[in-house]
């Protein structure tokens, strides 16, 4: 088990976001966390990635009690994330966004640069071959030398995946991936989170386009209200009366699709 | 003209013709205020090292400055201190205090980091005019030497002052070169870009900051030393939130983050400064509205504008991409 989420409370005041969830993430497996506008999903996120602090629970990787460790202890342990809103660095080229996920491996400090000492070079040349290893990757090689500002949607979220492998993570959690792309495009980068899980890591992602998740989840999760409601395999999730309830309680089309962002 | 827009051939043209300078320039009085304007530049570089850098506004910048200038001057005239001990000295103090406001200024954010080292700022400002047995308070400080003589070279001419603080701010732009291309300036960098996305990828935005804040004041004292070493006197002034506020507008002028801001901008307003003299105080009525208009239409100041236009230039033949249409319609659609 890479990751073990258990009993895992976030109140804000008087609101609950997430009620005593359970959460168990196999090695190797794409992991997607579903549920209705409002479920608290990306609160979960938030939890296990250390930006808050839980109110009762434990969060446990790679068998640690990661439970509040701050976000960027967490990012070395390894466990990787993306936004929903990609934020790059938009007058920074494709590659100079990226090299920046390798500086987590790095030790070179302000004497390295004042001393211009042969780590620093060693180091700076290490981050370079990693950021080219991860855009080549996402596929988008032929597009390092651009601006961030001038490349398309989907290809920032390709960054943003690019910059999150670039720390080296074994569990990469996925916020909304494919939120506001094309459904070309949306396939496209369905192709590339299996295509991470199949070269070892672990990805878990929130999702609102089911399509997607039912063909490329092992496994869901299904939060509704703060609460986990359900887990299985997609072909549990999408006969289960419970998630229909929960997805559907106001839905007068029926059609089964949850409504996107 | 167009080898010039080559950044590399741009700095050693500039580096040559500020060697020869003070060889075709015989005023004194423009050698003078050029190597004033030396020092300021190499305390708006440590400022740039901070605010442009990693993004944090301090306004505690010229705090710092008057405490480098101050140490030399008490050490020098007070304790009786040889120079060059009191001037490294100087630049440590400057550096450790720096660490230590550092440390609690960075438990605010935005615009609360700004106003609080501001107050930090007022603070050294008071503490400076009102210690009258220890700083001289308004009556300040005279009599603080020149740098004595290294081996064979001395440094009581003002020609031979011009070339030390050549040499000084040759060296903080070196260092804020190898600052910005270093992974310090990357990490720097991300931070400034989103201090969230920064942890995610496993970097302490305050650890970097307070990095930052510190390399800042480190040459904010620098300049102090330097300033007081050149003008022989130092009163409270010096710690006065306005000049803070000018080494600010210098470096906004000039370009916020960029190489060469810090100088050009330092440069330009100091030779403006200098040719509005008739104006006095109302000069300032013309400095407000071309700040406002720099600010609006060039946000990265003189030197980011003339580098984006550059880029521009550059990027025009290869401007049919394909992505571009997609990208819009995806935005509308998210």
């Amino acid at each position: 088990m890479l990751l073990r989420v258990e009993r895992l409370t976030k109140r804000f005041g008087e609101l609950t976001a997430n009620h005593q969830v359970d959460l168990s993430v196999e090695r190797g497996q794409i992991h997607a966390i579903i549920g209705p506008n409002g479920a608290g999903k990306t609160t979960f996120f938030n939890l296990i990635s250390g930006f808050y602090p839980p109110t009762s629970g434990r969060i446990l990787f790679k068998g640690t009690n990661i439970t509040g460790w701050p976000p960027e202890r967490i990012a070395k342990k390894g466990i990787a994330r993306t936004f929903q809103t990609t934020h790059l660095f938009e007058e920074a080229t494709v590659l100079d966004n990226v090299i920046i996920g390798n500086r987590l491996r790095t030790r070179s400090g302000f004497w390295d640069v004042i001393l211009r000492t042969k780590r620093e070079r060693r180091e700076e040349r290490e981050s370079l071959d990693r950021g080219r290893e991860v855009l080549d990757f996402v596929g988008l090689s032929h597009l390092a030398g651009e601006p961030v500002s001038e490349i398309t949607q989907e290809q920032k979220k390709r960054v943003a995946f690019a910059l999150a492998l670039a720390t080296q993570p074994e569990l990469v959690l996925l916020d909304e991936p494919a939120a506001g792309v094309n459904p070309d495009e949306t396939d496209g980068l369905a192709v590339l989170i299996k295509k991470m899980a199949d070269t070892g890591r672990t990805v878990c992602l929130i999702e609102h386009k089911t399509s997607m998740i039912m063909s490329l989840a092992d496994r869901i999760t299904v939060l509704n209200q703060g609460e986990r409601i359900v887990e299985g395999t997609p072909e549990e999730i999408q006969g289960n009366p419970a998630v229909i309830e929960a997805y559907l309680g106001g839905d007068p089309t029926g059609d089964g699709r949850p409504q996107t962002v | 003209m167009s080898w010039l827009l080559n950044t590399r051939n741009g700095w050693i043209a500039v580096i040559l013709a500020a060697l020869v300078f003070p060889m075709i320039v015989q005023n004194q009085y423009v050698l003078h205020v050029v190597t004033l304007a030396m020092i300021w530049a190499i305390s708006v570089y440590g400022y740039n090292m901070n605010v442009g850098y990693i993004g944090s506004l301090s306004l505690a910048h010229v705090g710092f400055f008057a405490i480098g200038a101050y140490t030399l001057g008490l050490l020098t005239v007070k304790a009786g201190w040889g120079f060059w001990s009191s001037f490294a000295a100087a630049l440590v103090l400057t550096a450790v205090i720096g660490f230590f406001v550092g440390l609690v200024s960075f438990r605010t954010k935005g615009h609360f980091f700004a106003i609080y080292t501001m107050c930090v700022g007022f603070i050294i400002y008071l503490v400076i005019g009102q210690w009258d047995s220890l700083t001289g308070g308004v009556r300040g400080l005279i009599g603080i030497p020149h740098p004595p003589p290294i081996g064979p070279i001395t440094f009581d001419t003002l020609q031979s002052q011009y070339y030390l603080m050549l040499f000084f701010l040759a060296v903080t732009i070196f260092v804020a070169k190898w600052l910005r291309d270093s992974l310090t300036g990357r990490t720097f960098l991300a931070v400034r870009n989103s201090e969230e996305l920064a942890r995610a990828i496993g970097i302490s935005p305050r650890k970097n900051q307070l990095l930052s804040f510190v390399i800042s004041c480190f040459f904010a004292g620098l300049a102090g030393a330097l300033y007081v070493s050149f003008i022989r006197f130092i009163g409270p002034e010096i710690a006065n939130i306005v000049l803070g506020f000018e080494m600010l507008m210098y470096l906004i002028i000039g370009g916020i983050g960029t190489l060469a801001g810090p100088l050009v901008g330092t440069l330009l307003v100091v030779w403006l400064t200098q040719s509005l003299q008739f104006l006095q105080e109302s000069r300032m009525i013309l400095f407000g509205p071309l700040l406002v208009a720099l600010v609006i239409f060039y946000p990265q100041g003189i030197v980011g504008g003339i580098a984006g236009w550059r880029n521009r230039r550059k990027r025009t033949p290869s401007q049919k991409r394909e992505g571009k249409m997609p990208a819009s319609k995806a935005e509308e659609v998210g």
